[in-house]
């Protein structure tokens, strides 16, 4: 909503000197939000002049311009540039005459755009200033010729400041409306809101005249016969003509200025004035061309199919819930949306029937949502119009076309009136104070609620307060708390800090989670946080080890090309990755935690009916909502590319490799203290030589947590990466259900150790980790550890077969080792992976 | 025998690494040194001179040793100077066999915005990104023709009549917090939300934010302020301030605007729009089936990402949602 500064002080007194920012200041306090200030970006000299002669030269290009001499000073004065009372101006335009006043911008005036306005040499004469349009001043659109004040039903003497005259002073602040608010998208409301908060005498506009009974009933038939959600779709619907027009009458300047400054083109002067009025009272109202209806109107809902050409000339196609205004032709306008062509205002209309109407909300705003259709009109009933001031919205336009157009009021309207009272509220004493936290005096309870509009009666003690008819948000004791709150000022409330019960903390899985992410990064991992969305066939490939994925796609992305929400985390990341190395960044080690939205294959997901609001739905409901909404498990995802280490002194330059992936899993591992078991794995976006499939193992068994190793070379090059990028993705809901249970802790052996190495041969293909298992299992609780220190292949050793060499560490808890003892654990091993995978001791 | 002795200790003396006083040692007090040759003499000393002739070998031998002694001394501390003057190394050119990470900063910033909670008995409560409309917006009183309801830019998932949204605030986490829960419920709820902003250098359509709800018998909305009071000083600083501003939400009645102030904030001390907040709105209590009669409440929302511009002078939202390294290893571990 754009408020002009003057219009504004037409219904609150504003103090001399009052300025957009101060009126902003005072408007935000009651909880209208500033959005901007407009004004017209012009300065002066401008001046109104007088054309004294013009001589019309031909030029070489086929134009012909006018040489013209202005008078802009009275007498032998001084021009408002300094200059001399006559200047010599080169105007291009045609559309004038000796004697006609106009608006001369002098050396030194600023037009918008900003357009500096100097003495400027043009077709043989030094031009000392310009003759000015509509347009170029910032009022409207017209260029079609300069302005002549007659245009506007003005005069002024010569030298007079056009900018005061023309209204071009005026300046307007943007604010933005809350939804519950409808009556503050008019100057009335928002005047009224201005003296909330200053205090300022406000004088109500619906007031400003007395509306008039019809003395012809013009026939209207009010005919809801699908009401929408069975609310009826109009409940006040007043109509007056007026007759006798001028249609030549120019709109006056200051109406032009006001309205422009409120962001509405003037079109016609009829039209300008219900638009005037609307803003001003905040009532939609709209002028058919009498001569043009064809008998009575019936307010009805259209037929399904049924068509309208509107006032933009767009042939609509109509649905059953659409509300229309018809007369015996046909729909002639879309119910407070947009009127319709066939009985449009033109340029010859004298005679105008005016509707102001109250339409229901829900109504309107589906109407204007489904023809995508926001209009002035549809965006104040959406938020509710106040019912009672149709009337006096219709006899206010009716008296500005008899002043400003030349007409006639006229016997002929009808008044249908059927809006339901404002119900009353039930306020205990004490209510307010008790939800605010502020001891509130009655007399300040009962000030607020008057102030707002409110009729206040007692009974048995509690206050009742009927609200005004504008504010229909006002529908509990809640809200009028509210009002109280506002009136009084929130800055008033104290500031007292609740108790809570005690906690428990954060969760197993939310302190984890952390430990995770803060883990990575010490590792030398950089979080990032990436959008979920990804373009056609990333889940496809990603989202499963092999074969397709199940994904949600979104109605309405910001991207076309990347509609779906990811299935897995690694697209994100090696776009990511991609980006990063596009700016010189080439060696990343990237990690990003978050949900996966990973709905089952064949299953349709969501809920066709909601549950009312406002009422606890059922266990059972609540468990279909929950049902119905697509698994989201919290992931992990790793991407490394490039060198982990890079060359310096001394130091060559390490790749990142497969082992890097496995290196993060393991550091996964030891943050959430849960063993992360490798195996060889297959997946379809990977190197099928290089991949680890992941598991935690329980009672229960084995689950795959994830996937880590090399990807794919192929897949690499599509994201613009280097053959070897080394990938890691882990199920961390998985994981972390796991890490709830308390570790048991075993004692710390204190007697010597035996070390011994084993070297096993074994066929290539057996795993080292398979391998290492079976020499645990062989040798027993004396063995304390085992490690892989050698893979050895070649001489000495057959081919398809490899040495694989492990370091051993034997301790008993109650004695020292023998070597005896350990060099027959050893064997035990030995022999156990001998009998498992046919190892042999290599001696 | 002094001239052997005067020949040893010259030696001695002129030895100048332990290879060379090695070399000495072996000449002049070995076997085969004259001391030594003249000590296996002793056997055919007379008897009665034995002991006048051992005692003046032995003083010799006695001072040749010491000699040794004394100079092995010098050159080992010599020789360990110069080996730690020649290891010396530039300590500013460490060769690094790791790589610096980081945490994303609004990752570090909402955890800990949420201490700041917890550290007051609070939980932390989580709720899932694509969500019912249900708990987005029905359960939360925005009536389906709400204008409030298109008025937030919401991502639809196909088909759109299934009800499900990719959630556009973190309140949704509020009504899941209080079916679940028992009475008194204290919780915040960090998270990720979605709305159809195009990204620019202040939008973007992914964004954090954190949420908050109490609901308890008595609780007012000066116990809102208060909540706020101390977690924005908690989280910028003890000069920290906090406004509340009308405004509208269809959860909260009455509702606020939230804004901040604190005077090392970028471009000066001024008063910035966090977020909103209010008495929880009756018909939101009645969704989870609690009497709005007998209890009451509080929650508020503010922006993790906007947070982070206005505290650390971010210019640019591009920059937090890139995944540039550069961008989190500003921060490194902390924020």
């Amino acid at each position: 909503m754009r408020v002009p500064l003057s219009w504004l002080g037409e219904y609150v007194d504003l103090a001399p000197g009052t300025t957009p920012e101060d009126v902003h200041a005072a408007l935000v306090k009651v909880g209208l939000e500033e959005e901007d200030i407009h004004r017209f970006e012009l300065s002066g000299p401008i001046v109104v002049g007088e054309v004294l002669e013009f001589v019309g030269e031909a030029q070489t290009n086929g134009k012909t311009i006018n040489w013209c001499q202005v008078r802009v000073a009275p007498g032998d004065e001084l021009a408002a540039d300094g200059g001399p009372a006559v200047h010599g101006i080169v105007c291009g335009a045609h559309n004038f005459l000796v004697g006609d006043k106009v608006v001369v911008t002098l050396p030194g005036a600023v037009l918008p755009g900003p357009f500096p306005i100097a003495p400027r040499k043009t077709y043989g004469h030094v031009s000392d200033g310009m003759i000015a349009s509509a347009r170029e001043l910032g009022l409207g659109d017209e260029h079609d010729g300069i302005l002549r004040l007659a245009d506007l039903g003005l005069d002024a003497p010569v030298g007079t400041d056009a900018i005061a005259l023309l209204g071009l002073d005026d300046s307007a602040v943007e604010i933005n409306v809350t939804p519950d608010r409808g009556y503050a998208f008019s100057i009335r409301g928002v005047a009224r809101e201005y003296s909330h908060s200053t205090g300022a005498a406000f004088r109500d506009p619906a007031h400003r005249v007395t509306p008039v009974a019809p003395q012809v009933e013009f026939p209207v038939v009010i005919d809801d016969q699908a009401p929408v959600r069975d609310r009826l779709g109009v409940s006040v619907f007043v109509t007056r003509a007026v007759r006798g027009i001028d249609p030549t009458r120019p709109t006056p300047a200051w109406m032009v200025a006001r309205l422009g400054l409120a962001g509405i083109r003037s079109i016609s002067l009829t039209v300008d004035v219900t638009n005037y009025v609307m803003v001003e009272l905040g009532q939609p109202v709209h002028a058919y061309d009498l001569d043009k209806l064809s008998g009575g109107i019936r307010v009805r809902r259209a037929q399904p199919g049924e068509k309208i050409v509107t006032l933009d000339d767009v042939t609509r196609t109509l649905n059953g819930e659409d509300l229309l205004i018809t007369d015996e032709s046909g729909p002639i306008g879309l119910a407070g949306v947009m009127g319709g062509a066939s009985t449009e205002i033109d340029s010859t209309s004298t005679n105008v029937l005016i509707e102001a109407a109250n339409f229901d909300s829900v109504s309107i705003a589906r109407s204007a949502r489904r023809h995508k259709l926001p209009s002035e009109a549809s965006r104040r009933f959406e938020r509710g119009v106040d019912p009672a001031v149709a009337a006096a919205a219709a006899a206010r336009v009716v008296e500005l076309l008899v002043q400003l157009a030349g007409g006639t009021p006229d016997d002929l309207g009808s008044v249908h009136h059927n809006a339901p009272s404002p119900t009353p509220i039930v306020l205990p004493f004490g209510f307010v104070s008790g939800l605010i936290g502020l001891e509130y005096t009655a007399e300040e309870v009962r000030h607020a609620l008057t102030e707002i509009g409110a009729l206040l009666i007692e009974a048995d003690g509690d206050l009742v307060a009927t609200p005004p008819t504008w504010r229909p948000d006002l529908t509990d004791k809640w809200t009028l708390a509210e009002e109280v709150a506002r009136i009084v000022g929130y800055d008033r409330i104290p500031s007292v800090l609740p108790i809570a019960p005690p906690g428990r903390g954060l969760t197993t899985a939310q302190r984890l989670r952390r430990v995770v992410a803060q883990t990575l990064a010490a590792t030398g991992h950089t979080e990032v946080l990436t959008y979920p969305f990804l373009g056609k066939g990333e889940n496809a490939v990603f989202g499963a080890a092999s074969g397709p994925t199940a994904e949600i796609r979104l109605k309405n992305p910001m991207d076309g090309e990347a509609p779906f929400l990811r299935t897995s985390m690694l697209p994100g990341l090696l776009q990511i990755a991609h980006r990063n190395r596009s700016r010189g960044i080439i060696d990343l080690a990237i990690y990003e935690q978050g949900l996966v939205f990973r709905p089952e294959a064949g299953r349709a997901y969501g809920t066709a009916e909601l549950p009312a609001g406002g009422v606890r739905p059922s266990a059972e409901t609540v468990a279909a909502l929950n049902d119905g909404i697509p698994p989201q498990p919290y992931r992990v995802g790793v991407v490394i590319v490039g060198n982990t280490v890079r060359h310096q002194p001394s130091q060559p330059a390490l790749a990142a490799t497969w082992q890097d992936a496995l290196a993060a899993v393991q550091q996964v591992a030891l943050a959430t203290g849960v063993r992360i078991e490798v195996c060889q794995g297959l997946h379809q976006a990977m190197h099928p030589g290089r991949t680890a499939e992941l598991f935690v193992t329980t009672d229960a068994g084995a689950t795959s947590v994830g996937f880590a190793g090399e990807l794919l070379p192929t897949i690499a090059k599509s994201f613009d990466l280097p053959a070897v990028v080394a990938v890691a993705e882990i199920d961390l809901s998985v994981v972390l259900d796991h890490a709830e249970r308390e570790l048991t802790v075993h004692p710390i052996g204190t007697m010597p150790a035996a070390t011994q190495d084993l070297s096993l041969v074994v066929a290539a293909e057996v795993s080292a980790a398979e391998l290492s298992a079976s020499v645990v299992e062989g040798a027993g609780a004396l063995l304390e550890s085992i490690e892989l220190v050698d893979d050895y292949r070649g001489a000495g050793v057959l081919p398809g077969q490899k040495s694989l060499t492990f370091a051993l560490r034997f301790r008993a808890t109650d004695r020292t080792l023998t070597a005896a003892e350990a060099s027959d654990a050893r064997l035990a091993g030995v022999a156990a992976a001998g009998l498992a995978f046919g190892a042999t001791l290599r001696e | 025998m002094s001239a052997a002795v005067t020949a040893a200790l010259t030696a001695i003396s002129a030895a100048e690494t332990s290879v060379a006083l090695k070399a000495v040692r072996s000449e002049h007090a070995g076997e085969s040194s004259p001391l030594s040759k003249l000590n296996a003499l002793m056997r055919s000393v007379p008897n009665d001179q034995k002991a006048a002739a051992g005692k003046l070998v032995g003083q010799a031998r006695g001072r040749v040793t010491q000699a040794l002694t004394a100079r092995e001394a010098e050159i080992g501390e010599a020789e360990a100077s110069a080996q730690l003057a020649a290891e010396a190394v530039d300590v500013t050119a460490a060769a690094s066999t790791w790589t610096p990470g980081a945490r994303h900063p609004i990752s570090v910033l909402m955890e800990r915005a949420a201490d700041v909670f917890v550290a007051m008995g609070w939980e932390v409560a989580e709720g899932p990104e694509l969500e019912s409309e249900w708990f987005n917006f029905d359960g939360l009183n925005f009536d389906e023709d709400h204008p409030a309801r298109a008025m937030q830019d919401t991502f639809f998932v196909e088909p759109t009549d299934a009800h499900l949204v990719l959630r556009t605030q973190t309140s949704p986490v509020q009504l899941r917090a209080l079916l679940s829960r028992e009475l008194p419920v204290y919780v915040v709820g960090p998270g990720r939300v979605y709305r159809t902003d195009e990204l620019d250098a202040t939008h973007t359509p992914v964004f954090h934010q954190i949420e908050g709800i109490a609901i308890d018998k008595g609780l007012t909305m000066a116990h809102l302020r208060g909540t706020l009071d101390h977690f924005v000083q908690a989280l910028f600083g003890p000069e920290a301030k906090v406004r509340l501003r009308p405004n509208y939400f269809p959860f909260t009645e009455p509702s606020a605007e939230l804004d901040v102030w604190h005077p090392t904030f970028k471009d000066g001390a001024r008063w910035i729009e966090w977020g909103g907040c209010g008495m929880v709105h009756p018909n939101v209590l009645r969704s989870a089936g609690i009497d709005p009669e007998v209890y009451s409440g509080f929650a508020f929302g503010v922006g993790a990402d906007r947070a982070l511009m206005f505290r650390n002078d971010v210019k640019d939202m591009h920059d937090m949602v890139e995944g540039d390294v550069r961008f989190s290893q500003q921060f490194g571990m902390n924020v």
